[in-house]
């Protein structure tokens, strides 16, 4: 799956990418066990064909979308991401897809659309996680419409130029650079167009610890470890944590979306 | 005597059990300069130190039930080596996690300590092993007399409890507790079994 150089300010960082095989061997997607080994020994069987994506809500063009239209809908360009997990952790993919406006400006959102949810497939004959009920399936999550509008949301079908592994969350997925990790919801099957803020999965298991905006700050503690530092995946036993960067070090191009706001309030 | 408290009882037996006991370690040093510990050893390392402190609690309090009910007496031998690998696997965890994790930043790590609960509580069941590590041979128990020496080894029971929690406020933030039950079961039984022997009815001497 090749992708372009993308011209979108801030989508391609000069770090190192992380190694191909840590960032397809070590990730979070609990639907498959909530080791981060899991993932890669559990997700292979995967069926990522045929996959529609249900975009409705309030949107003047609902429908359904098939993955192999959606994978012609917009140029695929190459962003190097970094990725901060809020677990502590960070690694630099580069993955491939366009920007979720792309999808967004195709579908026409009413004047009512405020928020956007994002749903992950929930399929317990595949998924194993499934059977324990962490978190209330399916995972959903949500952005602010001008969040999700924000040239940088990505709408990621593939990494290190191939399609996604299923561990990855193929076919298609949602890539959030400035936010923590699990905002970026894999395995897509349907895109709402909302009126009020979604309540996503993690807000219904712990709202005190995950709240609906968790953008990247070292600033504001989780309520049970700092944020002020991460693990870059990838440099050796003996690295030193490094220092996390506001927004993930993409304050310059997201700071303006959250001018006035509180981000202590609104972890 | 039976065969397995005759094989206990003899001279090879605590070697072996040394060794044994030195392989889980000898296996992650092994994985750390192989790197074979995956995306994040440093996350690897604290972990397995971490599991195999349980796991070597586990045995030590094993010791005494498995000694009564199967009358292998010759386990006893064995306590003393299996609650010191205990600490031993306590005490590299607890380095790793101040080294790998906090690149021995004595401020960092106070400051970690005192942010976590689960830190502090596993630092708190670190800190209740030490006194028994330190009075863990011979000429210690003579001298504080064995009534009082075995008084003050019951902390372990506060070590077991504080790992316990540790393990549970841990693992808290994925909300899978499924690990945790198991080691609460056993360390429940092993104390359970305690418990049980102590409040029974003492068995009525033999008539002459």
């Amino acid at each position: 799956l090749p992708g372009a150089r993308s011209a979108v300010p801030g989508a391609a960082t000069m770090e190192a990418p992380t190694a191909y095989g840590d960032v397809t061997s070590y990730n979070n997607f609990y639907e498959f066990g909530t080791d981060k080994a899991d993932p890669a020994l559990r997700a292979q069987k995967l069926q990522t064909r045929p996959w529609t994506v249900v975009v409705d809500g309030l949107v003047k063009k609902p429908g359904r979308w098939d993955l192999d239209t959606l994978l012609k809908l917009a140029p695929m360009e190459e962003r190097i991401y970094r990725l901060r997990c809020v677990e502590g952790w960070s690694m630099v993919i580069p993955w491939v897809g366009y920007s979720l406006v792309e999808l967004i400006r195709r579908v026409e959102p009413l004047g009512s659309a405020r928020y956007v949810q994002f749903e992950t497939l929930a399929d317990a004959r595949q998924m194993p996680g499934l059977r324990s009920n962490i978190i209330p399936w399916p995972y959903v999550e949500g952005l602010r419409l001008d969040e999700a509008m924000h040239p940088l949301a990505l709408l990621a079908f593939g990494l290190y130029g191939e399609l996604l592994p299923p561990q990855n969350g193929a076919p298609l997925r949602l890539v959030v650079p400035w936010k923590y990790g699990f905002k970026s919801a894999k395995s897509l099957v349907a895109i709402r167009f909302v009126e009020q803020p979604p309540r996503s999965a993690w807000q219904r298991t712990a709202p005190q610890e995950y709240g609906f905006y968790a953008n990247v700050n070292p600033t504001v503690d989780h309520p049970r470890w700092s944020q002020a530092t991460e693990r870059r995946i990838g440099e050796g036993l003996f690295a030193k944590r490094r220092p996390t960067l506001m927004f993930n070090g993409y304050e310059p191009q997201v700071g303006q979306l959250y001018a006035g706001l509180d981000l202590k309030k609104n972890y | 005597m039976s065969a397995p408290n005759q094989l206990l009882a003899s001279p090879a037996a605590k070697p072996i059990v040394f060794v044994l006991a030195l392989l889980p370690a000898a296996w992650l040093v092994w994985g750390a300069v192989a790197n074979t510990l995956g995306a994040n050893p440093a996350e690897a390392l604290i972990r397995a130190t971490g599991d195999w402190t349980l796991r070597f609690l586990c045995l030590t309090l094993a010791v005494t039930p498995l000694r009564q009910a199967t009358g292998w007496h010759a386990l006893a031998r064995l306590r003393r080596l299996l609650g010191l690998f205990t600490f031993f696997y306590g005490v590299v965890h607890f380095l790793c996690f101040a080294w790998l994790d906090m690149g021995l930043d004595v401020g960092a790590i106070v400051q970690d300590i005192a942010k976590r609960p689960f830190i502090l509580v596993g630092t708190a069941a670190l800190l209740t092993m030490l006194p028994l590590a330190a009075t863990s041979f011979n000429a210690a128990i003579k001298a504080l007399g064995g009534r009082r020496w075995q008084l003050l080894h019951r902390a372990v029971y506060a070590t077991a409890g504080l790992a316990l929690l540790h393990f549970f406020w841990m693992r808290s933030g994925k909300h899978d507790y499924a690990e945790v039950a198991v080691y609460a079961a056993i360390l429940g039984v092993l104390l359970g079994w305690r418990v049980w022997r102590r409040l029974r009815p003492a068995p009525r001497p033999a008539l002459p």
